[in-house]
Order: C-alpha cells, then sequence, then structure tokens
C-alpha cells in the first residue's frame, strides 16, 4: 500500500495512528456517538467515539448540513463547498469523499477534475466560481470571509438560506479536514493504480 | 442564545436564516457545551479545555471570541491567560500552509512557522498545556503537515488516546465554530 501523492476522486481507504477501541469494546454509549451502528466498522469513527457525546455531536451537525435539503442550497454544491475547504486545507482523503459526492450529484466530472488538479483558481463558470472563492476565503487562517464574497454569492443567484448552507458546509470542513489529517492518513487500496 | 449568535452579533435576521438548519445550530451549541463547559475533566481539564481555546481564537484573530475564552482563563489563571496572549502574539501567521507527500503536489508546499515555547512559558504553562498549544498551533496553521509524531509529542507530555481525541476535537471544532463566526458577520454585513 502506499500514500496517494495527488488529488482523487478515486475511492481511499484512512488508517488510523493510534489503535482505536475494538468492536467489542463499544457500549451503548458509544453506538449513541456514532448515530449510525454501521460506522462502528470505520476505524476513524471507533477512534473518535472515545469522546463519544462530542462524536454524536459533530456527526448530527454534519448529517443536518449535508442531508437536509428541503430548501437553500443543492446537496451538490454543499460538497462542492467541502471539497473546496478539503483542496485547501490539504486533505486528500476528505477531497476524494466529497469530490466524488459532488460530481455524482452534479454531473460534472471534469469541473470536479479541474478544482482537484488546478486548485481554487480553476474556472468552473460563476456560480461554481462563486461558490468556490467564498469557501476558500472561509478556510483560510484567519477567516478571509467579507462582504463582496457574499454579494457574488447572491448575484450569482444564491439565496441567504443558500449562503447560509455555504458557510456551513465549508466551515464543517474546518473540523473534518483537521481530524482526519491528524489522527490518520490516507492509503491507496492495493487495487488502485495510481 | 446560542455561542455562535452571541460571538457573531448577528441578529435575528440571521438567526432565522440559521434556523433553516435548526439541527446544525443545536447540535454545534451541543459540542460547545461539551467540550467547554461541562467536559470531562479526567480526560482534559477545564484550565486546558479554555486555555486551548482562547490560544486558537487569537490565532483566528477573533478579539471577540478570544475575550470570551480569555475570560475563562482568566477565571482559573490571570498567568496563563498572559502567556497564552503571548504566545499566540509570537505564532501568528497565515494558513493554512505545510507540506504534500513527495510528488507533484510538492509545487504547492509552502513554508510555515514552528511555535517556539521559551522556558518561562513552559514552566507557567507546564508540560501537557505547553505540548496542548504547540498542538493546537500546529493543527489551526498547518494540518496536512500532520505526522505520527505529533501525537508521540503529546503522549510524551502525558496525553492519552482519549485525551488527544478530546483535544483534536476541541480544536478541530473551534476552527468550526470560528468560521460560522466569520461567515454570519460577513452576511450580516453584506
Amino acid at each position: 500500500m502506499s500514500r496517494p501523492r495527488r488529488f482523487t476522486r478515486a475511492t481511499l481507504d484512512w488508517l488510523p495512528w493510534l489503535e482505536p477501541l475494538a468492536e467489542s469494546e463499544l457500549t451503548e454509549r458509544h453506538y449513541d456517538g456514532l448515530v449510525q451502528r454501521p460506522r462502528a466498522k470505520n476505524p476513524y469513527f471507533r477512534l473518535l467515539s472515545d469522546d463519544p457525546d462530542v462524536l454524536g455531536a459533530r456527526t448530527r451537525a454534519d448529517l443536518e448540513i449535508f442531508h437536509n435539503t428541503v430548501d437553500g442550497l443543492p446537496r451538490a454544491e454543499r460538497e462542492l463547498a467541502a471539497t473546496t475547504a478539503s483542496r485547501v486545507n490539504g486533505c486528500i482523503y476528505c477531497a476524494s469523499v466529497h469530490s466524488a459526492f459532488t460530481s455524482h450529484y452534479s454531473k460534472r466530472a471534469d469541473d470536479v477534475d479541474r478544482l482537484l488538479a488546478d486548485g481554487v483558481t480553476a474556472d468552473l463558470g460563476e456560480r461554481w466560481n462563486a461558490v468556490v472563492e467564498a469557501s476558500a476565503a472561509l478556510t483560510a487562517t484567519p477567516p478571509a470571509i467579507g462582504p463582496h464574497h457574499i454579494a457574488r454569492l447572491r448575484a450569482a443567484g444564491l439565496d441567504d438560506v443558500a449562503i447560509v448552507d455555504v458557510i456551513n458546509a465549508a466551515g464543517f470542513f474546518a473540523w473534518a479536514n483537521r481530524l482526519m489529517l491528524s489522527l490518520g492518513e490516507p492509503e491507496l487500496p492495493e487495487s488502485a493504480d495510481e | 442564545m446560542d455561542v455562535v449568535s452571541i460571538l457573531s452579533g448577528a441578529g435575528d435576521d440571521i438567526a432565522g436564516l440559521r434556523d433553516h438548519r435548526r439541527v446544525a445550530v443545536e447540535q454545534t451549541q451541543l459540542a460547545y457545551d461539551l467540550l467547554l463547559e461541562s467536559g470531562d475533566g479526567s480526560s482534559m481539564s477545564r484550565l486546558e479545555r479554555w486555555a486551548v481555546a482562547a490560544f486558537v481564537a487569537l490565532l483566528h484573530a477573533d478579539a471577540r471570541a478570544a475575550d470570551h475564552y480569555l475570560g475563562g482563563v482568566r477565571e482559573v489563571s490571570a498567568d496563563v491567560a498572559l502567556v497564552v496572549v503571548r504566545l499566540a502574539g509570537e505564532g501568528a501567521a497565515a494558513g493554512p500552509y505545510g507540506s504534500y507527500p513527495a510528488g507533484p503536489l510538492s509545487v504547492e508546499d509552502v513554508a510555515g512557522p514552528d511555535l517556539a515555547i521559551d522556558s518561562g512559558a513552559a514552566a507557567a504553562l507546564g508540560d501537557r498545556l505547553s505540548a496542548a498549544l504547540r498542538h493546537a498551533h500546529r493543527l489551526v496553521l498547518h494540518p496536512r503537515d500532520a505526522a505520527p509524531a505529533w501525537l508521540e509529542d503529546l503522549a510524551i507530555a502525558g496525553w492519552d488516546r482519549p485525551g488527544i481525541v478530546t483535544l483534536s476535537q476541541l480544536v478541530s471544532f473551534l476552527a468550526y465554530q470560528l468560521r460560522l463566526v466569520a461567515g454570519l458577520r460577513a452576511l450580516q454585513e453584506a
């Protein structure tokens, strides 16, 4: 196995640097933090279940931010915001998962690949450019988002509920990227050919 | 009112927009309550939690959030608060920087500083909190440089696995919270 050396939409593995709790050690409190029982198979979530209540809050916020699509920003563009944050922070694993979702929901694989290959200055059309620029500005430390980013999003057709979705989705990946980057690392599956 | 609303200073109109994702608002507040207010003192003490939070807010150049978290530090130790402010000033930088695995992405590598903790600061903070601030500086500003050695540095300073998980969650959650605050302020001003 080897570490990926570029951003990709391919499925990657993730290996923890600390040995997580074994599945046999999990209690109902751990399962409540995991929210979805199949997540017990995943070493990332099992490691985070050392602080099960915080993991539960993290996971329930995550699901609401990305899956509550009754109004606001379409799922594809929430995933675009997540991919952008991951591209800026350099989380190859998170970028692989969320670029695949962006591509799946938008059917714009070529644009997604340009974002992965060329970074956040890739020209993806005005609406996506506006989402990427605002997400990248939010991801900087200190955050560099300002009223002009909001104005560009509105001009591109986003209403204010959708703009809050951009802030939530890109902001959430400030959280997710740091956990994935600092508690383990991505690996190319045996079958993958970079 | 939730802490994101307080720190952002956003009004009722913004709160109404956020209410479209009510579960996210509630769970973000719950994460704050768990990590800062009611956290398990055996994995990470209250002083450690608030000192790390203040340091992270200062690295994000968020004066309002820094005042909030420094207030919690001063309730326990004015000396630690002073050292946190000084180290955050010395460690201030623009992120994210860092290196990729050697290869095609190496052209995007960006150099940046590591936090230096002098002997005076180390004496005031102790081993555990010194290591926590060093880790927080790394995680906030150059997370893509992460390596197993970062976790070994924490372990050497007395952090066990549950403590490392909680510290990682605290720093990473705050990176999210402070971006919600920054984004909502921009929306309020637009």
